[in-house]
């Protein structure tokens, strides 16, 4: 069952990504996004900086998808941010995404052609529980001239503090998280938290590319897909048929 | 150098993958080991993360930034461990008392400063965003604290019933926002293996 599942994700992933080269998608207006994007352009002009929290997803576990899914917004942002005087800062509570964060912002750097402006201390690990990642990273939220949050990725209900540490700030706060807990704490306290998978839109809002759009795509074939098999086996259980 | 990257995270991922798919005797050995390395490397970035750490409040430090006593006082605290640490044994009662007295009460204030930010967040909600989801959210949570605080007369009648209703709806919402996750992980996941989405070797 699971390789049909994978292999039939992985086909659309391709056929979609295929066909949004040739003509690109029409998303949907979230307000999140289009808030991000104007935050970007403020960041820049302003001279403030932008601060971008990848939670602790381990990326050994399945908790790394949402993990990636910010490495690849990180990407973007650090392309578009590159040249500004106050470069974005990547903060993880996991090693190895500290270290990939690192990575990704030299890549966006190298791409904007700005890869002398690179720091490593832009990708920072600041902590490794769920407390201490949260104290670790409240201090870059007041102390550095952030104008703007993004929290994306893994995160538990110590995410409060996060986003408190932004409101106090005056900070705009984006934030998605893969874990029930955090999206709840998100809702409460963020201007703009996004639900469920739009965590995984945000490369295809950022303009990550072809293949982010048809993930989407994917996603949506993949979500009627489940919505079907869920109605057809609830079907099934009223006739009495055993499975 | 970046296509090699490329090419080593590609076949590790198709080789874990079809292990767990597949699971003969020799594509799980060869799982078992891949993800065995991945395990030590894993360690030694959460050292190169420490240094780095070290290094970007010794940074603060030098600069003399807002609030850099703090980082003094980590990389102070820091040192003082890993030197009693290693001298004395992580079994030692220096390190119990490390653990005991300083990291276990200051997490617990955190707690409870946790606490009272998601009052005052909660209280802040229809300052923010008044619609009808907002309403519905704050309804929900107050009637859940009402099912499951306790009082001086015992149980709140009907209680089990109020529990039973709100759960079926926050199950229902929770799974659903799951089932959304789960598919955005294969996505994700799927580009990685395909090496549309490279966040590692500078790509």
């Amino acid at each position: 069952m699971a390789s049909v599942i994978v292999g039939v994700a992985a086909l659309l992933l391709l056929g979609f990504t295929f066909l949004r080269r040739r003509s690109p998608a029409v998303l949907r207006r979230i307000e999140a996004f289009e808030r991000l994007n104007r935050a970007v352009g403020l960041a820049v002009e302003e001279g403030t900086r932008l601060h971008i929290s990848l939670g602790r997803g381990n990326l050994f576990t399945s908790r790394g998808g949402s993990a990636l899914a910010g490495l690849a917004l990180v990407r973007r942002l650090a392309e578009r941010t590159s040249l500004s005087d106050h470069p974005p800062i990547v903060t993880s509570g996991d090693a190895s995404l500290s270290l990939l964060s690192q990575d990704t912002l030299q890549a966006g750097y190298k791409a904007a052609g700005a890869e002398e402006q690179y720091r490593l201390s832009a990708g920072r690990l600041t902590g490794l529980t769920p407390f201490a990642y949260a104290a670790g990273t409240i201090p870059v939220a007041h102390d550095e001239g952030v104008s703007a949050n993004v929290a994306l990725g893994d995160f538990g209900s110590e995410s409060a503090l996060l986003a408190e540490a932004a409101d106090r700030e005056n900070a705009h706060l984006i934030a998605a998280s893969d874990n029930v807990s955090a999206q709840s704490v998100f809702y409460a306290s963020a201007q703009d938290p996004l639900i469920g998978e739009e965590l995984f839109a945000s490369g295809a809002y950022a303009g990550a590319g072809a293949s982010h759009e048809a993930s989407l795509q994917a996603q949506d074939v993949l979500r009627w897909l489940v919505i079907l098999a869920i109605l057809a086996g609830a079907a099934l259980k009223l006739l009495g048929v055993s499975f | 150098m970046r296509y090699i990257t490329a090419a080593i995270a590609m076949a590790s991922g198709f080789i874990i993958l079809l292990g767990y798919i597949y699971p003969l005797a020799a594509l799980t050995q060869l799982r078992v080991m891949l993800t065995d390395w991945a395990v030590t490397i894993g360690g030694m970035a959460v050292l190169v993360g420490i240094v780095g750490m070290v290094f970007t409040h010794m940074d603060k430090i030098r600069k003399r930034e807002k609030n850099s006593s703090y980082g003094a006082l980590l990389v102070v605290s820091m040192i003082v461990t890993i030197v009693f640490g290693a001298a004395l044994g992580t079994d030692s009662s220096f390190m119990k008392l490390a653990v005991e007295a300083v990291i276990v009460p200051v997490e617990a204030s955190l707690m409870a400063i946790l606490a009272v930010t998601l009052v005052y967040a909660s209280i802040r909600l229809l300052r923010r965003r008044a619609d009808v989801m907002t309403i519905i959210f704050l309804v929900v949570a107050i009637l859940f604290l009402i099912a499951v605080m306790p009082t001086p007369i015992g149980p709140i009648p009907g209680d089990f019933l109020l529990l039973q209703f709100l759960n079926m709806f926050s199950n229902g919402g929770a799974r659903g926002i799951l089932l959304g996750v789960a598919l955005g992980t294969l996505l994700t996941g799927l580009r990685v293996l395909f090496g549309i989405d490279r966040p590692y070797g500078g790509n």
